[in-house]
């Protein structure tokens, strides 16, 4: 499995090789105030962009004669904005089924083998809507079931779903929110279930061998999913648990300490009630910064500032949208910069806000060597904003990713200046 | 660790607002069971007297406003930026509110000696914000089936039921509405139906019943829906189809014009035995009398064009449109025909009459001279419809368009007002209205800015600075925690 997943890798890698040959050309972005996000804020920085690469960045770098400049003087230079939870590119109309590629089957509730990018669509019209907004990368998560399936991270190029790909798989994905959709009635079983489903990925990853031979016990999953599941076990791919109830999210820690899982929880409504011990625990959260309605019964305790409690707590956070209906993970993945600011409004510090849709969500990833900051020998996903990301005045000039120009007309672009002037009745 | 909005898609729009008080300058009188049109002279004796439900009249109140504003102190805000939503912004100004109304506005203004002054440097008050679009206590949190009251999904035509019989007045969203500025709301029915109920207009305020958050005078609303919602939920009984569904509303009011003529004859000659009443087309009838207004659900321009042609035919006005995703491109339509637009931000995509949602929406419906108003239809979005505002107008801006920033303030006060028929009483900052206002932080369109300080009819009723005074709905205590 290991081998397989660094084969992934290595194909994605490559992908992106062959397509920066064409766009092989030197980019100085000059002038602008610069957020690294890795390091201190740059006034009147430059970052030089070759080759798809950060080249350099400084507030003495020497520009190349041949370089294609961009002045941004007034203007705001960060990474590529990331959202750390989203359906993008495989949920287009949620309301007409066939255009929805989120969530598998599975057997049994168990979906672990689904592998949701590989039903990525690049041609998504929300997909150019998204990345205008200053979003370059996001995380496409399956949902549903007690095990969803395998979330990739994907940068928002125009290009083959292939050359998208930024890391596969990113994430196992679980879900403790609901015993009924787990396939179980009570969220004991629900808890049972997982814990006997990785004893068995345990099990089956000490015994192949027998396995093959079907000298094995009885397990409750398939090879396939078994198979998905032991990245997860060895602790080399992290299990992303949705959860919400304070109790729900120490099950969540409980069973990572238990079988040695590098976790991350998403949601985490009541995650302020659990601060320390999740901060403790070294496990990060992604999580919105909207959401402070009672809605169910496992989220009665959310409150506004959540986020920012978690993180004053020492929690690594990464942010998602929760400001509304499932939309926030289609229509509206843009507004993960919103998220970010009203963060900040109820108690975030801004730096803090700009690293939870950037570089934090990278790291948990397993991105960040290649992007979420704008550091020398990662791609060049940068965005120049006319101002503060996260303010409505302020509008997104450029977007490069890896290097290249990928701010253009989308089709909601299309139909407003289609509609801008009506024609006579 | 979603939010709720629009559950399936069926929360639709259209709501009307009631009528409850045309010729009533208040009906805030506590417990006064005031009918607003005079009861027909049954000319029977005292014994036999049928009550006021027996007939079928005009403008009839059985469910009265008890609403009584809570007590309020005389209050000067100055040395702030003031959007009035009736005129250029005025800078350094002053805002006296008084006995639940605001007295005087302006760059000077003499307080009384008792006033509560409070100094607004650097703060921003605007109007109240109101919401055309709400279902809290109809759907209310938690989102469970008991508490699900916003649909009677049982039959694609049901005018005869009214929204404030679902309201729970505990629903804890309330108190989460009001700490976003908002002070008026209208509840409307789901869209499960083409016709889905009248709607009720409240004051954002606590209160035992539904009763006692009714805004006073207010009118009634009908609740419409277009398009996919109905043909859905009845595929299998029908209207399974969008002619199905015009079919479906022509002849709902086809019944309802016969419904008028009947009683609007025997209300004025009382000769003979009266008509049955029937609730839904007494309903239908007081918007034939132009006594309720039609609040529409419907998403894309050329059902729209449709439904305005509908309304020709049997001689009623919509007054708003709601959600009109597509707005924008029938904006002129609207404007011909006096039509609000009630609108996101920037929701869509989520179903096919959803799809052509853009963020201009508002700005270009706008520009085209339409009335413009934004709209939640959303328990989190409500206590944000400042920033929902905000991404409409700078997206507005971003086009080119030539938009005052006092106008994108409209959008959220004054405009809303109109569609509910209480641009007289509320929506903006004139001397002699009710003193519904914000104090804001700072900028009311920056993302940084919040609520401070909320007052309806004068009455402080969130102040941010004092937690342990906020509005905890009943279901609230040992629940939850503070918003």
């Amino acid at each position: 499995m290991r081998r397989h997943l660094v084969a992934l890798l290595s194909a994605a890698v490559a992908f992106g090789c062959n397509a920066q040959i064409v766009r092989a050309q030197t980019i100085a972005i000059t002038g602008g105030m610069v957020y690294p996000v890795s390091g201190a804020p740059i006034t009147n920085g430059t970052v030089l962009i070759r080759n798809g690469k950060i080249a350099e960045v400084g507030a003495t770098v020497v520009i190349p004669a041949d370089a294609q400049r961009i002045d941004a003087t007034g203007k705001v230079v960060t990474p590529g904005l990331i959202n750390a939870y989203t359906a993008l590119g495989v949920d287009e109309v949620s309301g007409v089924s066939e255009t929805r590629d989120v969530q598998a089957r599975g057997t049994d509730a168990i979906a672990a083998a689904f592998r949701v990018w590989d039903g990525l669509n690049s041609n998504s019209a929300l997909i150019g809507a998204t990345r205008n907004e200053g979003i370059t990368s996001v995380l496409v998560a399956p949902v549903g079931g007690l095990v969803s399936g395998q979330a990739a991270l994907v940068d928002l190029l125009t290009g083959r779903s292939t050359e998208m790909l930024r890391r596969t798989p990113a994430a196992m994905v679980v879900q403790l929110t609901s015993p009924n959709e787990a396939g179980t009635d009570a969220r004991g079983e629900m808890i049972a279930k997982l814990r006997a489903l990785l004893d068995d990925a345990v099990y089956y990853h000490q015994h192949r061998t027998e396995y093959d031979k079907r000298g094995a016990r009885v397990l409750t999953a398939s090879r396939a999913d078994l198979e998905a599941l032991t990245p997860v076990i060895t602790g080399a791919l992290p299990l992303a648990i949705l959860a919400d109830r304070a109790d729900d999210l120490d099950a969540a820690l409980a069973i990572a300490r238990d079988y040695h899982l590098k976790l991350i929880l998403f949601g985490a409504a009541e995650g302020w009630m659990r601060a320390s011990a999740i901060s403790a625990a070294n496990v990060p959260v992604v999580v919105g910064a909207m959401n402070n309605i009672p809605n169910t019964f496992s989220m009665l305790h959310a409150r506004q500032d959540n986020a920012a409690l978690l993180r004053k707590a020492g929690v690594r956070v990464a942010m998602m949208g929760n400001a509304g209906d499932s939309d926030e993970e289609q229509f509206n993945v843009r507004n993960v910069k919103y998220e970010a600011g009203n963060a900040v409004s109820y108690g975030m510090p801004h730096d803090d806000a700009l690293r939870a849709v950037t570089l934090t969500p990278a790291e948990l990833f397993g991105a960040a060597g290649q992007v979420g900051s704008l550091q020398v020998g990662k791609d060049a996903n940068v965005v120049i904003w006319s101002g503060d990301p996260f303010e409505f005045s302020t509008r997104v000039e450029h977007v490069l990713i890896r290097g290249r120009e990928e701010l253009r007309a989308s089709r909601q672009d299309m139909l407003e200046q289609r509609y801008r002037t009506l024609p006579p009745q | 660790m979603r939010a709720i909005r629009d559950i399936g898609g069926w929360r639709g729009t259209a709501t009307t607002i009631g009528l409850a008080g045309l010729l009533v300058a208040s009906a805030a009188c506590a417990g006064s069971h005031t009918t607003t049109a005079a009861t027909p002279d049954a000319g029977s004796s005292a014994d036999s007297t049928p009550g006021l439900g027996a007939t079928s009249v005009p403008n009839a109140n059985p469910f009265p406003s008890t609403y009584v504003p809570f007590p309020s102190h005389p209050t000067l805000i100055k040395n702030a930026t003031i959007y009035t939503a009736a005129g250029p912004v005025i800078r350094n100004g002053s805002i006296l509110l008084r006995d639940g109304k605001i007295l005087a506005v302006g760059t000077s203004v003499d307080a009384p000696t008792d006033a509560t002054v409070i100094d607004g440097t650097g703060k921003v008050v605007t109007p109240g914000i109101i919401d055309v679009h709400s279902h809290m206590g109809v759907y209310s949190a938690p989102g469970v089936a008991a508490l699900a009251d916003g649909n009677e999904a049982t039959n694609p035509v049901t005018p005869n039921v009214w929204a404030e019989h679902s309201v729970w007045p505990q629903d804890p969203q309330f108190a989460r509405a009001i700490a976003g500025g908002v002070t008026t709301v209208q509840i409307l029915p789901g869209s499960a139906n083409l016709i889905g109920g009248r709607s009720v207009v409240l004051k954002v305020v606590p209160a035992r019943t539904v009763q006692a958050m009714k805004f006073p005078g207010a009118k009634y609303g009908l609740k419409m829906a277009c398009g996919e919602n109905p043909k859905r939920v009845y595929a299998g009984r029908g209207p399974s189809t969008r002619m199905g569904n015009v079919a479906g509303y022509r002849s709902a009011w086809i019944d309802a014009e016969e419904y008028r003529r009947k009683w609007d004859d025997w209300n004025a000659h009382h000769k003979g035995d009266p008509p049955k009443r029937d609730l839904g087309l007494e309903t239908l009838a007081e918007v034939l009398r132009g006594n309720i207004l039609v609040h529409n659900h419907c998403y894309r321009a050329d059902e729209m064009a449709q439904m305005i042609d509908i309304a020709k035919e049997f001689g009623y006005h919509i007054r708003a449109f709601h959600h009109t995703v597509e707005g924008y491109k029938i904006a002129d339509l609207l404007r011909q025909n006096n039509i609000g637009a009630a609108e996101w931000a920037d929701w869509g995509g989520f179903k096919m009459e959803a799809l052509d949602g853009i963020k201009g929406n508002m700005a270009l419906t706008d520009a085209a001279g339409a009335k413009v108003m934004i709209h939640s239809d959303d328990p989190s979005g409500v206590q944000r419809l400042n920033q929902e505002v905000a991404k409409a107008w700078y997206t507005g801006l971003a086009l080119g368009l030539n938009i005052p920033e006092e106008r994108a303030v409209e959008w959220m006060t004054i405009n809303p007002a109109w569609a509910l028929d209480l641009d007289n009483k509320i929506g903006s900052l004139v001397p002699g209205k009710d003193a519904d206002v914000v104090l804001w932080s700072g900028d009311p369109f920056s993302v940084y800015t919040k609520a401070d300080k909320v007052w309806i009819d004068g009455a402080l009723l969130f102040d941010r600075g004092t937690p342990s005074n906020w509005w905890r709905s009943d279901f609230d205590l040992g629940n939850t925690e503070n918003p």
